[in-house]
């Protein structure tokens, strides 16, 4: 191999290296002071990549040169900051003490509503910045031609964690900073005024952030999936280089760069898979990653399913509930059918997440990734061996439990915040796999043809059949949640140190839960694509997974019937809502953040609080 | 002699569970009192529900005449009143310099301000370590210097949560030499302590709970006279 080619590989890995460790450190950061992994870091990186390219190029209209370029991207920097400043005053403040599923939760609500402000400010056109000026001709590197940009950005790494370094070392600020990652009372206790603290590491954090993106200004165009994408890669630095580690920080981010510039001569289709085998290896070995250290994580209180004595009415409740739903299809048109399977399916997907979260206190935030892989499986199964719906449908499951088990293997080791985050990551490169890899998995454009045998073709037969198969695995699920494995489980989301001393074997009741909550999920993407017609790539997204969160949100995460009520609700507020507005995503990020706030126990959930008080 | 820190009726909760019933006493400028009484009685409860640390109600708890109910702790602290808690609760990645700055407060009137360097006067051994991070200290060396980091704040008055606990023998007579040298230069102190031994070498009053109630007020030689109540409340 040519080393002028390996060079300019290696280059421009340390250039992407320092953008993505510049906006990673920001939410490394604000995670180690407020104890809060905030979604919306993405967020504020696009913002700061949006103001950019709309700031810079008026600067330099009014006066061309390099300062005010610089200027221009600093200023962005400075406003995303403010923005930072709003959100901790205006959310984050009154969310410090909740668990972390409704911190998370509650910043994904954040995304959903910059999303839709984006668009409405800046338009729905990517916006591609202009060139530094100064830097616009190549430099020549062992006879290549190496965009000087670049070089600028590699150096913009180091100068940052020089800077941070002395800001945490050489100033008051900095020192009640890492005191306060430490030990927030106790610095209290000595007179600081904690507001002003994390109000001041959010504007740090937000700057970052914003920085990150608007020095992406003459690289990329802004657009709209910056968010989820730069969310991602940072959740994985973060996590290899250990939360709340700012050298860990550069040095995951060094590491990734060089693997996604060196791992395209291996997976030419999609680097980011290399990235995901970094952080399967790194975490094997060191499971808080590079420079975390476990006291960090520990200490998040895990929300689930309460303890409740089973009910005499139940059995006759639920023959009474399948009689009715199976008698559906004599009252109901087409349309109201179709609404109606998917609400079965979407029921079944987030009662399948309810397994890990309200039972195992698992906070997965990928729970689509078997979503997908589900329905991918089936489609490939149709497409590849022209398999009947019969035989698709369990190899879809058999695929989604064999993705589960094996990312599963990985993410038992870890738990809270780190799960989250590991799972999300997952999800999101099983996304841009089955994106990339156009020639398997039909790119954008995904598989169609995905049609039920001609039995089951009718509409009302097929949700017949969706009805049989999801109301079976749900009353499944229920049974092993009410078996001393689900009390298992309840007992390690609980206490996981006094499980662990009765003999449980965490791990291993974990990854068990994960793949089960895997299969199920699976045969629910399986379904949902016999009753499209077709598979894409959003089946995977991050949108994915938090539909399934929200559905266990609305309907009561405390509870176990919650997200089957979660479902239907969800699902017909949008059928009804979203050709009404354009601002369907706002209106949701308000309503996860309004539940998070003030309506945290669910619709379920607060019917049951009701008759317990009255009781 | 002016009441700096006065509690009436003071009870606190853990969740539902009550800890304190209605505790009334004061501490006046310059003095040492020692809150004494069992493992459990409800001394770390006291100190915490003053600085605002734990849920609490009470009749009245003021400082330095205006009231502190419902204050958070960094507001409290920033009247003037100190807290070292039981655990010493040093910031272990963080210099013994740097511990120092978290705590440090603009100085208050009447008071020589406290610097480092003033500190390290009072515990010798921190000045020979002042670059060391918290984590590489032993017990004894990091409750001096929780002590000395509160006294950065420059307070009228502390709140010591059980400083001979799990400390060497000589070590505490260091930490009663510098409670003594403390009180010379005007800082009130509220000493929650099991080890009366240690208590009544530098305390002026003693206050005597046991299980969240008063049972004593008075004079230490009182206490230490009375071996029937010391019996009965300590079991020495």
């Amino acid at each position: 191999m040519d080393p002028s080619f390996l060079a300019v590989q290696a280059l421009s890995g340390f250039a992407s290296a320092s953008s993505l460790f510049i906006t990673a450190c920001g939410l490394t950061l604000v995670f180690g002071v407020t104890r809060i992994v905030n979604f919306a870091h993405g967020s504020l990186y696009m913002i700061g990549a949006y103001t950019g390219a709309t700031l810079v190029p008026r600067l330099l209209e009014w006066s061309y040169g390099p300062v005010p370029f610089w200027a221009g991207i600093l200023a962005s920097a400075v406003i995303v900051g403010l923005i930072g400043i709003l959100i901790e005053v205006l959310l984050l403040r009154r969310i410090y003490g909740a668990p972390e599923l409704f911190q998370l939760l509650a910043t994904f609500g954040v995304v959903l509503v910059v999303q839709d402000l984006v668009v409405h400010v800046f338009g729905p056109q990517d916006i591609l910045g202009p060139r530094a000026p100064g830097l616009r001709a190549p430099v020549e590197i062992l006879g290549r031609r190496f965009p000087s940009y670049e070089l600028v950005l590699i150096a913009a790494g180091p100068v940052v964690l020089g800077l941070v370094w002395l800001l945490l070392r050489k100033t008051r600020f900095g020192v009640l900073v890492r005191a306060a990652t430490q030990d927030r009372e106790m610095v209290s206790a000595l007179g600081v005024n904690q507001a002003l603290l994390f109000t001041g590491t959010l504007f740090l954090g937000a700057f970052l952030a914003g920085l990150g993106g608007a020095l992406q200004v003459p690289r990329v165009a802004a657009n709209t999936g910056m968010d989820l994408s730069v969310i991602a890669e940072c959740f994985v630095v973060t996590v290899v280089g250990g939360m709340g580690s700012v050298p860990g920080a550069f040095l995951a981010a060094l590491v990734i760069g060089q693997l996604q510039a060196f791992g395209i001569l291996i997976f030419p289709k999609s680097t980011l898979v290399v990235v995901f085998l970094l952080m399967a290896a790194v975490l094997v070995v060191r499971p808080y990653g590079f420079f975390g250290r476990p006291e960090i994580i520990g200490g998040g209180h895990a929300v689930g399913i309460v303890s409740r004595a089973p009910s005499r009415a139940t059995l006759p409740l639920t023959v009474a509930l399948m009689i009715l739903l199976a008698a559906l299809p004599l009252v109901a048109d087409a349309y109201l059918l179709k609404v109606a399977i998917e609400i079965l399916v979407f029921g079944l997907f987030a009662f399948s997440l309810q397994l890990l979260i309200g039972v195992g206190g698992l906070v997965s935030f990928g729970h689509a990734a078997f979503f997908g892989l589900g329905a991918y499986g089936a489609a490939l199964a149709v497409k590849w061996f022209g398999a009947p719906m019969e035989a698709a449908l369990p190899l879809g499951l058999v695929l989604a439990a064999l993705g589960a088990a094996l990312i599963g293997a990985f993410v038992v080791r870890l738990s809270g915040i780190y799960l989250a985050m590991l799972t999300l990551a997952a999800a999101q490169i099983l996304y841009a796999v089955a994106f990339q890899w156009v020639d398997v998995t039909g790119g954008d454009n995904g598989i169609v043809g995905v049609w039920p045998s001609p039995w089951a073709n009718e509409r009302t037969v097929y949700y017949l059949v969706t009805l049989v198969l999801t109301a079976g695995a749900a009353l499944a699920l229920m049974r092993i949640i009410d078996a001393p494995f689900g009390y298992s489980l309840r007992a390690m989301r609980d206490s996981e140190a006094r499980a662990e001393a009765i003999g449980l074997h965490i791990r291993r009741h974990r990854w068990l839960a994960f793949t089960l909550a895997g299969a199920a999920a699976g045969l629910t993407g399986g379904l949902y694509a016999f009753s499209r017609g077709s598979v894409d790539p959003t089946l995977l997204g991050i949108p994915t997974s938090v539909d399934a969160l929200t559905m266990l949100l609305l309907g009561g995460i405390q509870t176990i019937t919650g997200p089957l009520v979660g479902a239907g609700v969800l699902h017909a507020l949008r059928d009804q809502i979203m050709p009404l507005t354009d601002y369907w995503r706002l209106l949701l990020g308000l309503a996860i953040i309004a539940m998070v706030l003030i309506f945290p126990r669910g619709l379920v959930g607060t019917v049951q609080h009701w008759r317990e008080v009255r009781a | 002699m002016t009441v700096l820190l006065d509690v009436q009726g003071l009870s606190a909760f853990y969740g539902r569970a009550q800890v304190l019933f209605g505790l009334s006493f004061h501490l006046n400028a310059g003095e040492v009192v020692a809150l004494v009484g069992r493992n459990g009685a409800g001394k770390t409860t006291t100190l915490k529900a003053i600085m605002g640390l734990v849920e609490a109600r009470s009749e009245r708890l003021s400082y330095k005449g205006g009231s502190i109910a419902g204050w958070p702790a960094y507001r409290v602290a920033r009247q003037g009143l100190g807290y070292v808690p039981e655990d010493r609760r040093i910031f272990t990645d963080l210099t013994v310099e740097e511990n120092l700055e978290v705590g440090r407060q603009a100085p208050r009137g009447g008071h020589q301000a406290w610097t480092p360097e003033r500190l390290f006067g009072l515990f010798p051994n921190l000045a020979e370590m002042r670059g060391r991070r918290g984590n590489q200290m032993s017990g004894g060396e990091q409750q001096m210097l929780s002590i000395a980091r509160t006294l950065m704040g420059n307070p009228d008055a502390i709140l010591l949560d059980e400083p001979s606990e799990g400390i060497a023998p000589v070590i505490v007579q260091t930490l009663a030499e510098a409670i003594r040298t403390m009180k010379q230069e005007g800082v009130a102190v509220l000493l929650s302590e099991q080890n009366w031994a240690f208590a009544a070498g530098i305390a002026d009053r003693a206050c005597v709970i046991e299980r969240g109630e008063m049972r004593f007020q008075g004079p230490m030689a009182d206490f230490l006279a009375d071996d029937a109540l010391r019996a009965e409340t300590l079991g020495v």
